[in-house]
């Protein structure tokens, strides 16, 4: 009994972890610069491989993660510097373009390092509670995620950095009519979004396939959770995984994975239509 | 330029006509996947029949004449499949079509290939039942894997099953052939959970958990794609612990060279050809394909079927003096038409066009290393043979599966 209790509450850890892992760097770059960077994915898997690689050389696991978020935060600082940067004022052709970039890496990464790497295998520990054994790094995964969005919260909230990043987004003609740099801010926001995207890959990078398409896996969830979130990481994107999560553990205890997806997609439709501008709208709205 | 040059000119220009004309190549078509999420299984296809295609020209081409091959890449994407199909098909005219990776891209193209009469060789393992008289399935089919591995598994192990496939044609129809083997009266065995996965999921700690609560005596495991792939470390992350079985790892996904040990430890598999197999037609195999891609990181069994395809067409021209599928089929109807493989001498069931396989029972263990536990000599493809497929009388054009058998 105990044990099927706390089976629910780490499966819902789990995917919760999965969500916001995945959705935290996009919910900078998507939901606050509304910038479709269909490359998301992309840059998790460069953050995967970075890790592994560093790991292989001996860095130990942690060090690893954090020069794969590194990695893939600078070269999102790159990616907005050389692309990102001209599509601004065209937000369907920023679709295009990092389609286009992901397409690239990815069959890139498949002609320069072949088609799939030996895995660096999940840090062993494990635990048991009543009839199951569970992944203890499954929980620190989950351990993470609260820790991205604590990271967030103060990068955003408590530094000048953020002051600065949330007034360009909220108007960038003001921000820079005061002063602000808005082309920095907004490679360093992009180049933070994409460190997250990094970190994300990092950190699953020891239980998963490494192929150049891993970060596929992540794009549809990662999405989703930011859509229905809205614009607001903290207010927006975190109960957005609270939410999703519990749909999906549950569907998934009742009828298999493929009932989750579905419900999860189905749980978009109806949050879009209830509300357009997704969980931040609403908070908002209740603020005011 | 005199009347005399000009002339000799023409003369050399029809002679070289006539010449190009007498060794006008032999168009094949290959579709496989070397991008998307079936790349790191799929390469080792291209690179099979690319090694094979070079030997034979070496040696001189079939009927005197090169192959010319022609590849293309569908990602994965099974209307890219049909695509290309029609493409080949219809406007390159390719003498023989090859290639197709999921059960889903074979059925996918299929039916364009049987509206003309282009042979089509499917080479890879599956789930068995297609009677098809323009598709000839060089692969490993369930009474050569699956009525070997899973009497092995319930006598090792246990009579509780429990399966986890990928959401396909491949994986639904893989489990009807488990439920369909373990209700044999000689085998006595249960399925005791099902769970089907679709295609790309990549996390399964439910799947992890729901297996633990039914604890059964071991796994099938016929999850498909890189991603579903992910499976093995989670679960041994979990510690889940149990014996697997499967028709698809080791030989074919080569899981034991890409994660890390003991993920795949006790898992089995049966297979016709795994690149750990040491009999000196074997080596010498492994030798030539190494010497051509020193960077392969496993010769896969579809690969090594793509290779005895090509071997095999050849075979069957040589002997029908043609490339026109009616003579080819007439070549295989006395049922002598045999390859000396690098895993045997196998031979083409003419009444199913299916080949017989040297097949073996393999099992990892925590070091990653693989055992051959059992030896079960040549098995021939009698299944569809059974239920009335018979191609030399009519052409059903069908898949038949344990529970769709064909009307009498």
């Amino acid at each position: 009994m105990a044990g099927d209790l706390f089976s629910y509450l780490y499966q819902f850890a789990d995917v919760f972890a999965f969500l916001i892992l995945a959705s935290a760097g996009l919910a900078i770059v998507f939901g606050m610069m509304g910038v479709i960077n269909m490359a998301h994915g992309e840059f998790i898997m460069c953050g995967a491989y970075v890790t592994v690689g560093m790991s292989r050389l001996g860095l130990p696991l942690v060090l690893a993660q954090l020069c794969g978020a590194g990695a893939a935060g600078l070269a999102g600082v790159l990616v907005e510097l050389l692309i990102v940067r001209r599509f601004y004022d065209r937000p369907a052709d920023t679709l295009l373009a990092t389609w286009g970039l992901s397409l690239i890496v990815t069959q890139g990464t498949v002609l320069v390092l072949g088609s799939t790497l030996q895995g660096i295998g999940t840090p062993p520990g494990s635990f048991t509670v009543g009839d199951y054994s569970f992944s203890t790094y499954r929980m620190e995964l989950f351990a993470a995620s609260v820790l991205v969005l604590a990271f967030v919260y103060f990068v955003f909230m408590c530094t000048s950095f953020g002051v600065l990043a949330r007034a360009t987004m909220q108007h960038a003609p003001m921000a820079r009519a005061l002063g602000v740099r808005i082309n920095w801010i907004y490679a360093l926001s992009f180049g933070l979004g994409t460190g997250l995207a990094g970190l994300c890959g990092g950190l699953y990078a020891p239980t998963m396939s490494l192929i150049p398409t891993m970060g596929s896996s992540f794009v549809v969830e990662s999405f989703v959770t930011v859509v229905i979130g809205g614009a607001n990481v903290l207010l927006g994107t975190a109960p957005a995984g609270v939410l999703l999560a519990i749909i999906r553990t549950g569907l998934n205890a009742w009828h298999g994975q493929v009932v989750g997806q579905i419900g999860m997609l189905v749980a978009v439709i109806l949050v879009i239509r209830v509300l357009p501008d997704g969980i931040t709208g609403w908070v908002n709205k209740r603020l005011r | 330029m005199t009347l005399r040059s000009a002339l000799l000119g023409a003369v050399a220009s029809l002679l070289c006509i006539s010449a190009a004309l007498a060794a006008d190549p032999i168009k094949v078509g290959l579709i496989e996947d070397i991008s998307g999420d079936f790349a790191a299984i799929g390469l080792p296809k291209l690179h099979g029949s690319l090694l094979a295609v070079d030997e034979i020209n070496k040696a001189g081409g079939v009927l005197g004449r090169p192959l010319a091959l022609t590849h293309l890449d569908p990602q994965g994407d099974n209307a890219r499949y049909q695509e290309f199909a029609r493409r080949l098909i219809d406007r390159d005219k390719v003498d023989v079509l090859i290639g197709g990776i999921t059960s889903a891209s074979r059925e996918a193209i299929r039916p364009i290939v049987d509206k003309g009469d282009t042979p089509y060789f499917y080479t890879n393992q599956y789930e068995g039942g297609v009677c098809d008289a323009n598709e000839f399935s060089v692969g490993a089919i369930p009474e050569q894997q699956f009525s070997t591995l899973i009497p092995y598994m319930v006598k090792k192990f246990g009579p509780k099953s429990y399966v986890v496939a990928a959401d396909y044609n491949f994986g639904q129809l893989s489990a009807e052939w488990n439920r369909s083997i373990l209700k044999q009266p000689d085998v006595k065995g249960t399925v005791v959970g099902e769970e089907f996965i679709p295609l790309g999921v990549s996390q399964f700690a439910q799947t992890i958990q729901n297996i633990q609560k039914v604890k059964p005596d071991w796994l099938l495991t016929i999850n498909v794609g890189d991603a579903q792939d992910s499976f093995f470390e989670q679960a041994a992350a979990a510690k889940l612990n149990l014996p697997m079985a499967s028709s698809i790892k080791i030989m074919l996904g080569f899981e034991h060279k890409r994660f890390k040990p003991p993920a795949l430890n006790n898992m089995h598999a049966a297979a016709n050809w795994f690149e750990e197999l040491n009999t000196p037609p074997a080596e010498d195999f492994k030798k030539r394909w190494h010497a051509m891609y020193p960077n392969e990181p496993y010769i896969n069994d579809m690969g090594y079927n793509a290779y005895v395809a090509l071997y095999l067409y050849k075979a069957m021209a040589e002997k029908a003096h043609s490339t026109k599928l009616a003579e080819l089929r007439k070549s295989i109807a006395d049922g002598g038409m045999c390859v000396d493989a690098p895993e045997g001498r196998i031979c083409l069931d003419p009444k199913n066009q299916h080949m017989s396989h040297h097949m073996y029972l393999l099992s990892v263990d925590g070091k990653h290393d693989v055992h051959i536990e059992q030896d079960f000599g040549v098995i021939q493809p009698y299944w569809l043979t059974q239920i009335g497929c018979d191609l030399t009388k009519d052409n059903p054009q069908e898949q038949y599966s344990p529970d769709n058998l064909p009307q009498k």
